[in-house]
């Protein structure tokens, strides 16, 4: 936005927002071409700059450190990677983005899924002069596995490689040959692009005649995303019981909580599980009055016709489709924890919406090999950053969707019960 | 199969906003037994306690408002704060900074760009000590700065309420770990992915009033290591300043010695918007107490700081 343009709230407000994700192994590129990213599209600001070139100057790096924009802690700053997700958040007259940039180092894998499991796209960085290394693929893997269904390939470097066009296709080529066993990507575009001089970012550039694409920025605001929430099967997870013990509001009792997939209307037939009671929608209830409907992802507060038993870790349901209700389940995990393995037949606290179970790992499927995506029937020992098919069963019955179906209801985390720490990622087969 | 039309469910960023730090204030009653709401009486602050309002309708909220109050607050602010959470009938807990002082826990600092913005970190902690509050819901964004962007928005502080920013729970989807063992406590940020646009916006759009110091009037003011800083009884002219009367407003509000005024005209909701939209400073570009170095905010989180 230039300084003379006035700001459109309307035009704010009926923005569509993009999620995204960066991805790639250490020092691809990837804290660079954000920096890039916010540098070129004018969303820095001049006290913002001036700390990263005085930095910059200080730990006397060549050209100005754009990527000191997103590795903002002390650790990332002396070592010159990234550690953990940065958030940033950018808007252009187009889209308003959520950037998470992720770390490239193994290490942290578990914060790169963190950042990845709310993205609807992955920016995959790979340096041209390297070409698919196994970080790459184990990255591409886990944003599949996460159901990111777009992806951007950009080869980043293409300065180092004299923008030759060889280098470019040769990667391209690559990658395709892998991704195309990652059957949840739907879109792929491949962009060869320079963080540090800024070539394809937010401008064309004049190095690359060869490449007849888009700049990342066009394809960011322009590519279509569609809508990641499932409207068909009604499922609202139980977080709170509203009761205000007021005169006035005296027999209330509201059930608080966020649509976790489908449209809820006064009058809908509805099942309470796991209890399996029908009932009725009486009101959904707002701060402002009563509402028509509500629906995936808002937050809301329904009534029901019945007292019917019903807390926190239930769920309201539509009859007619309810989810899966059962204490055995199957699901792909990302194990997280460093200092333990998982341990046959161990017992943790599962995560699952707003309700927590004890579960035990019953047995461990088989593990991926990330670089040939093939099965590991033959060791069952599963630690850091390994991925892999388990069963489980749980001390009661979880009332999900699969995670193909639905991301929330879909979604699980274990606890380890001594350190509390969050050990794995599930996702239900 | 039941007809979906998908246009007449989108939902807009600030609607998606609204909920998710409804879901998070909700997910913050239920997995702590006692959490407490940080109010300061500046607009992050303000906004929850509003998004907790709406998250609990038509119960009252489920937890205190808690002020940790350097005593060099603006009057309006202070104002603001007790007629708010008058109205909103919630218990209001305020901790000094100056019974800190008496104590001899907290040491002044001293010197002309002396603050107790740093000490606030103290009375923070003895006060979730001595209430025993499990969980401190703060106004946070990540986009206020560099170390606040690498924040989670359940973040986990060990029993001397210290942050450890190299070692963070790994957070996914909408599933929080609040789980803990005795003595630690969380910090919760409902506003993690807000922006200082975001906040504005829903402020006009809820129609929520503000303290009259975010909009232009005429103030006091000097010109001080870059900034303008209000005078009062706690920031008095040093030799060679010179004491103006200028048009002003604030973009952020905190303790009055180390929070700037910016020169503006802006004096209803629209017009503040549109400086918001043409500022070329973040909002922190006003805070002194970031400047002190470059690390400064990751420091202060470390040992406590909000
Ligand atoms: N020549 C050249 N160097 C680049 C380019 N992009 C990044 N670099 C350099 O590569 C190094 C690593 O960049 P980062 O942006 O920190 O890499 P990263 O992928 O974020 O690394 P991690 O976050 O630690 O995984 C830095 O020295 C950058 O200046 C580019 O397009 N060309
Ligand atoms: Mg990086």
């Amino acid at each position: 936005m230039t300084e003379e343009e006035t700001f459109s709230s309307e035009g704010y407000l009926d923005m569509d927002l993009l999620r995204f994700t960066t991805a790639g192994s250490v020092d691809d590129g990837k804290s660079t071409l954000i920096g890039r990213l916010l540098y070129d599209s004018k969303n820095t600001f001049d006290d913002q700059l001036a700390a990263v070139e005085e930095s910059s100057k200080n730990r006397g790096d060549e050209n100005v450190n754009l990527a000191l924009l997103t590795d903002g802690l002390r650790a990332e700053r002396e070592q010159g990677i990234t550690i953990d997700v940065a958030y940033r958040y950018f808007a252009t007259p187009k889209r308003k983005f959520i950037i998470a940039d992720t770390p490239g180092h193994i290490q942290y894998t578990r914060n790169m899924v963190t950042g990845a499991s709310t993205a609807n796209l992955a920016i995959i960085l790979v340096d041209a002069r390297h070409g698919v290394i196994e970080q790459t693929m184990r990255h591409a893997f886990i944003a599949n596995l996460l159901r990111i269904r777009h992806v951007v390939l950009a080869v980043n470097k293409m300065d180092l490689v004299d923008y030759e066009q060889a280098a470019f296709d040769k990667i391209v080529t690559q990658f395709k040959e892998f991704a195309s066993r990652l059957d949840n990507i739907v879109d792929m575009t491949p962009i060869p692009l320079s963080a540090l001089k800024g070539d394809n970012v937010v401008d064309k550039s004049t190095e690359m005649p060869w490449y007849e694409g888009p700049s990342l920025l066009y394809h960011l605001e322009n590519v279509y995303i569609g809508t990641d929430q499932n409207h068909v099967e009604a499922r609202f997870p139980v977080q709170w019981v509203i009761r205000p013990h007021s005169d006035e509001h005296h027999d209330f009792r509201g059930y608080a909580g966020r649509v976790a997939g489908g449209v809820f209307k006064p009058g809908d037939e509805v099942t309470i599980e796991p209890s399996g009671f029908k009932s009725k929608i009486k009101s959904i209830e707002g701060f402002d009055g009563p509402q028509e409907q509500t629906f995936a992802p808002l937050s809301s507060t329904i009534t029901l016709e019945d007292d019917v038993d019903l807390s926190r870790g239930d769920m309201i349901v539509k009859s007619n489709n309810p989810p899966k209700k059962d204490q055995e389940i199957e699901a792909m995990i990302c194990w997280f924890s460093e200092g333990k393995q998982l341990q046959p037949r161990g017992k943790y606290y599962l995560r699952h919406t707003t309700k927590e179970v004890k579960a035990i790992v019953q047995e461990v499927r088989y593990k991926v090999n990330i670089n040939t995506l093939h099965k590991i029937e033959d060791d069952k020992s599963f630690g850091l950053n390994e991925i892999g098919r388990v069963s489980i069963r749980t001390s009661s019955p979880l009332l999900y969707d699969s995670y193909r179906r639905n991301r929330t209801t879909g979604s699980f985390v274990l606890i380890d019960q001594q350190t509390n720490e969050t050990v794995a990622a599930g996702m239900i087969v | 199969m039941e007809e979906t039309n998908i246009v007449s469910y989108r939902v807009n960023h600030l609607r998606q906003l609204e909920s998710e730090a409804i879901y998070i204030l909700r997910e913050t009653a239920a997995q702590f037994e006692k959490p407490a709401l940080l109010f300061s009486g500046g607009k992050d602050s303000i906004v929850m306690a509003h998004l907790a309002r709406k998250a609990f309708h038509p119960a009252r909220i489920p937890f205190p408002l808690v002020h940790v109050d350097t005593g060099h607050n603006f009057q309006e602010t202070i104002q603001y704060r007790d007629d708010y959470a008058a109205d909103l009938k919630a218990e209001l807990i305020v901790g000094l900074v100056q019974d800190s002082i008496d104590k001899g826990t907290a040491v002044e600092e001293k010197g002309v760009n002396a603050s107790r913005n740093a000490l606030q970190t103290v009375t923070l902690l003895e006060t979730l000590e001595e209430h025993q509050f499990d969980a401190a819901l703060g106004g946070g964004r990540r986009d206020e700065e560099k170390a606040r962007a690498k924040e989670r928005f359940f973040s986990h502080r060990d029993d001397f309420g210290q942050w450890d920013p190299k070692n963070q729970r790994p957070e996914l989807w909408n599933i929080f770990n609040g789980r803990k063992h005795h003595g630690e406590h969380f910090r919760v940020f409902p506003l993690s992915n807000w922006t200082e646009m975001d906040v504005w916006q829903y402020i006009k759009s809820e129609n929520i009033p503000l303290p009259n110091l975010y909009f232009a009037h005429d103030r006091e003011v000097v010109h001080r290591n870059g900034g303008l800083l209000a005078t009062s009884e706690f920031v008095q002219p040093q030799e060679g300043e010179k004491v103006e009367t200028l048009h002003v407003r604030f973009r952020t509000i905190g303790d009055m010695t180390c929070t700037g005024a910016v020169e503006s005209d802006a004096s209803d909701m629209d017009a503040i918007i549109q400086e918001v939209a043409s500022a070329r400073e973040t909002e922190r570009g006003t805070r002194a107490d970031d400047k002190r170095s470059e690390t400064a905010m990751e420091d202060r989180k470390k040992e406590g700081y909000f």
